[in-house]
């Protein structure tokens, strides 16, 4: 009973006195998933549990799972503690989760942004006394602009290629990134998505989400039909033979890693759109202070100058192994979804 | 600033070569003068003097931004560019100013000298006054090292669109010893300045030869001379003038005194073309003496006699003050020869040897070159005129295929710039015994994909963390590429290698594999041999 309410194992973040894993990455009997991003939900549990609207998503992705949906901010007993979702706005159906045993309460972030994109659950910080956060961006290099400007310099870059005569091909990430984009986007021309984002953006708008129009690219979808496209899919599209059917196009990269001069050079982009689903320097700041916790402990980014900031802040920190998101390098950015 | 700023983001914006004429040339039109200038100073590599050291920019950075300076170091780290990390790390600007490219420049160099807390406050304020893109340009031009993505030879061509001036022409007007500071644009555009006499042509330059030889055809239609391992230079030799060019348009005249006796010998308006290298009475000393040479502003007597300049003439590329370019190789080269036979004997100064024969005998004579302190062989077109600049078809470089050794990677370090973040700086050993010693370090030679790989190799088996680098477990082998090798009581290895690179890496070798230090410690002992060796 006197043992840490969570604790770090090779499968995942434990919770003993609930027999819970929350986002394992190898195979258990009961796994709380935060959200439907590949490094979070993944393949072989024998039990799901996430917020009803991560559920449509992860089940696409997952197949045949057993998996039950949870409301935002319902409390269930699980075992021995108390376990609730809150969102944590980086995705829709994202989600906190928070543990409470006898007054002590524990919070794991999942992934996470402060700003409200008005697509997912806007983040809502949950009082806690242990706060287990992501740390993807943090270095006070990353300070988002507010998202109007990043529709303003969207809007511009669209319409300039059109005007030119280009399509725009937009890469983002395929859950999340993709549909908060084309929210963003003006009404200027027609919406076009690869498979892979179109697949996520149907079950979304089935959901209810608010998204606009799409056309799915398939034969006969190109320049030539849909002139002024613009055109969004997975990083791993562009420069591909998939691509080159929209003939003379601008490409562009939507991440929180296009602020740095050098990784947008290294993909050979002449534009980056910096707009991520994850806290900022700022936010992460500004997100632990909102806790109350004294404790906080660093998953995945770049945990260890950020670790020793919280300390010299006067937190009681530490970082956490896990095998969320990439490492430090931004060799696995196209997977990564920031 | 922003009309420069508006410049630099279109050439950033783009990676197509037409564009980033097109956007240079309208900046060439339509900026004022005096910021031209400056561009084309900056862009050629003619920037403007320090005002400020790193450590200083580093610790006034920090204190601006409010950050601790070890997460400013973090924050460089992964920007990989100390202008950026500074840019992005400062609060946005109180107010912003727009002082022109020519005003903001003259009050940075006028700063010179100055004491710290007064060069402090003028950075400082500066910064406040700046958006982020002008105060990452303006950063940059404090830093030095600015690269726009434009080469030289696309800023001749953007020149010779916006004023007309065909590009050859634009280029030799561009060259030599020229100060932004106090030179107009038409001093750089119209013909006939003051700077005419000491000013150098552009280099013509070589393609490596990648096929076979005689897919050239013919090697009658060839002139075959070794290629030298030493400084490409240029000789002027003009009336009331004597100045000699390294390629990288630096003035060295006075770093080589030897050769200031040619001014009274070469007839006056003279320019050759040729390989500086150090003189061991018959042959040239290796590049390592040379080396010596080159980092001395003066130079002592002792060093002076030991390694002692010598100037391999090429080719002639004016005579009598005409511009002899447009005429055929052979032509110039018969000239050059009776010109030098002309002249008294001593002088530091003789015609590179040309060596004959079908292309079976040249590629003999071709191995032999490092025992002729010869990198290997030129091939250039008989009939070909003195190109500016790099023109594929008639000049070639024909280099021995360089040393290799097979070595396992122990260090890995992020690169900078275009490679912040990614694992490209590698350090390398040879087993000795049961130890592995470290004994050169590459940065080049792998593909983005590869580099990207490696990188996530690196985050999943590094051992140890020092600041910026990663000892990582020895297990990668590569094949490391280099020119030269020579003894450097230096390196813990006791050998230091010349342009080490990495050839390729060997998937199908494992770390019992890779070469030894004694292999190494052999092939030093064979390069220092005299006679001939055996090319790998």
């Amino acid at each position: 009973m006197s043992s840490q309410l969570l604790s770090f194992t090779d499968r995942g973040i434990y919770c003993a006195d609930g027999d819970f894993y929350i986002d394992p990455w190898r195979p258990v009997a009961r796994a709380l998933v935060t959200h439907g991003h590949s490094d979070h939900a993944r393949w072989g549990h024998a039990q799901y549990l996430c917020t009803h609207q991560a559920l449509p998503v992860i089940r696409h992705r997952l197949g045949d799972i057993r998996a039950e949906g949870i409301a935002y901010g319902e409390t269930r007993q699980i075992g021995g503690v108390e376990v609730s979702f809150h969102p944590a706005g980086h995705v829709p159906g994202s989600a906190q989760i928070r543990i409470a045993r006898r007054g002590e309460v524990w919070v794991v972030s999942g992934d996470y942004k402060v700003e409200a994109d008005g697509l997912s659950e806007a983040f809502d910080p949950v009082r806690c006394h242990t706060f287990i956060s992501e740390c993807t961006f943090g270095l006070p290099l990353f300070r988002w602009q507010p998202q109007r400007l990043i529709a303003e310099q969207l809007a511009a870059w669209w319409q300039g290629n059109a005007a030119e005569g280009r399509t725009s091909i937009l890469a983002a990430y395929g859950l999340g990134k993709a549909q908060r984009l084309m929210r963003l986007l003006p009404d200027a021309g027609p919406i076009l998505t690869h498979g892979a984002v179109e697949e996520t953006t149907r079950i979304l708008r089935d959901q209810g989400y608010a998204l606009p129009p799409t056309i799915r690219v398939s034969a006969g979808v190109d320049a030539k039909s849909h002139p002024g496209a613009l055109v969004i899919a997975p990083p791993s599209a562009l420069g591909t033979p998939w691509a080159r059917r929209f003939g003379p196009a601008a490409e562009a990269f939507a991440s929180g890693w296009m602020a740095l001069r050098g990784i947008r050079r290294r993909r050979g982009l002449g534009t980056g759109f910096v707009i991520s689903d994850h806290a900022d320097w700022p936010g992460l700041n500004a997100a632990i202070r909102a806790t109350g916790a004294t404790r906080v402990f660093v998953t995945h980014g770049y945990t260890t100058p950020f670790r020793r900031w919280l300390e010299e802040q006067g937190y009681d920190a530490g970082i956490v192994q896990t095998e969320f998101g990439a490492e430090e390098s931004d060799a696995a950015v196209e997977a990564d979804p920031a | 600033m922003k009309r420069f700023a508006a410049l630099f983001n279109a050439l950033d914006a783009t990676t197509r070569t037409g564009e980033k004429t097109a956007a240079l040339a309208e900046y060439f039109r339509s900026a004022p003068e005096a910021d031209r200038v400056w561009t084309i100073a900056l862009l050629s590599g003619r920037r403007p003097k320090r005002i400020v050291n790193a450590t200083e920019l580093r610790l006034w950075a920090a204190e601006a931004a409010a950050v601790p300076l070890w997460l400013f170091e973090e924050c460089y780290a992964i920007a990989g560019d100390l202008a950026e990390t500074i840019a992005r790390l400062l609060p946005p600007p109180e107010r912003e100013t727009d002082l022109s490219l020519d005003a903001t420049l003259r009050a940075l160099i006028a700063q010179g000298g100055r004491p710290e807390p007064e060069r402090r406050s003028f950075v400082t304020g500066v910064w406040a006054g700046l958006g982020p893109d002008e105060r990452f340009l303006f950063n940059k031009l404090m830093t030095g090292g600015f690269r726009m993505g434009v080469s030289s030879g696309l800023m001749t061509r953007a020149l010779a669109q916006a004023t007309g001036v065909e590009a050859a022409v634009m280029a030799h007007r561009l060259m030599g010893d020229w100060d932004p500071a106090r030179t107009r644009f038409a001093d750089l555009t119209e013909d006939g300045g003051a700077a005419e006499g000491a000013r150098p042509y552009p280099f013509a330059l070589a393609s490596p030869l990648e096929a076979a030889p005689d897919s050239l055809g013919a090697p009658e239609a060839f002139l075959a001379e070794w290629k030298w391992d030493g400084i490409r230079g240029q000789i002027i030799a003009r009336p009331g003038t004597f100045a000699i060019w390294s390629r990288g348009e630096d003035l060295i005249t006075d770093r080589f005194p030897e050769f200031a006796p040619l001014q009274d010998h070469l007839p006056p308006g003279t320019v050759l073309d040729g390989e500086i290298v150090a003189w061991g009475g018959n042959a040239p000393l290796p590049f390592a003496d040379l080396q010596k040479r080159i980092a001395r502003k003066t130079v002592p007597k002792k060093l002076l006699a030991e390694a002692p300049g010598h100037f391999l003439a090429y080719d002639l590329l004016e005579a009598k003050g005409v511009d002899l370019r447009g005429a055929p190789l052979s032509e110039r080269r018969a000239h050059l020869e009776s010109l030098l036979a002309a002249l008294p004997a001593g002088l530091p100064l003789t015609p590179s040897t040309v060596v004959q024969g079908d292309w079976e005998t040249l590629a003999k004579i071709r191995a032999t070159a490092r025992a002729q302190m010869a990198e290997g062989l030129m091939l250039k077109r008989l009939s070909s005129p003195y190109h500016a600049g790099r023109k594929r078809g008639d000049w070639w470089k024909w280099k021995l295929d360089p040393f290799s050794v097979d070595a396992v990677m122990l260090y890995a370090q992020s690169g900078h710039g275009r490679r912040a973040n990614l694992f490209t700086d590698f350090t390398f050993a040879v087993r000795d015994g049961n130890d592995l010693v470290p004994f050169t370090k590459a940065y080049s030679g792998l593909t983005d994909a590869e580099f990207a790989e490696i990188t996530r190799w690196v985050g999943k088996h590094t051992v140890e963390r020092f600041g910026p680098v990663r000892r990582v477990v020895p297990e990668l082998v590569f094949e490391i590429g280099f020119e030269g090798i020579q003894a450097s009581p230096r390196h813990k290895s006791g050998i230091a290698l010349r342009f080490p690179r990495m050839l390729r890496w060997r998937h199908d070798k494992g770390v019992d594999e890779i070469d030894t230090l004694e292999s190494l410690r052999a092939l030093l002992r064979q390069v220092s041999m005299p006679g001939p060796t055996t090319a790998d």
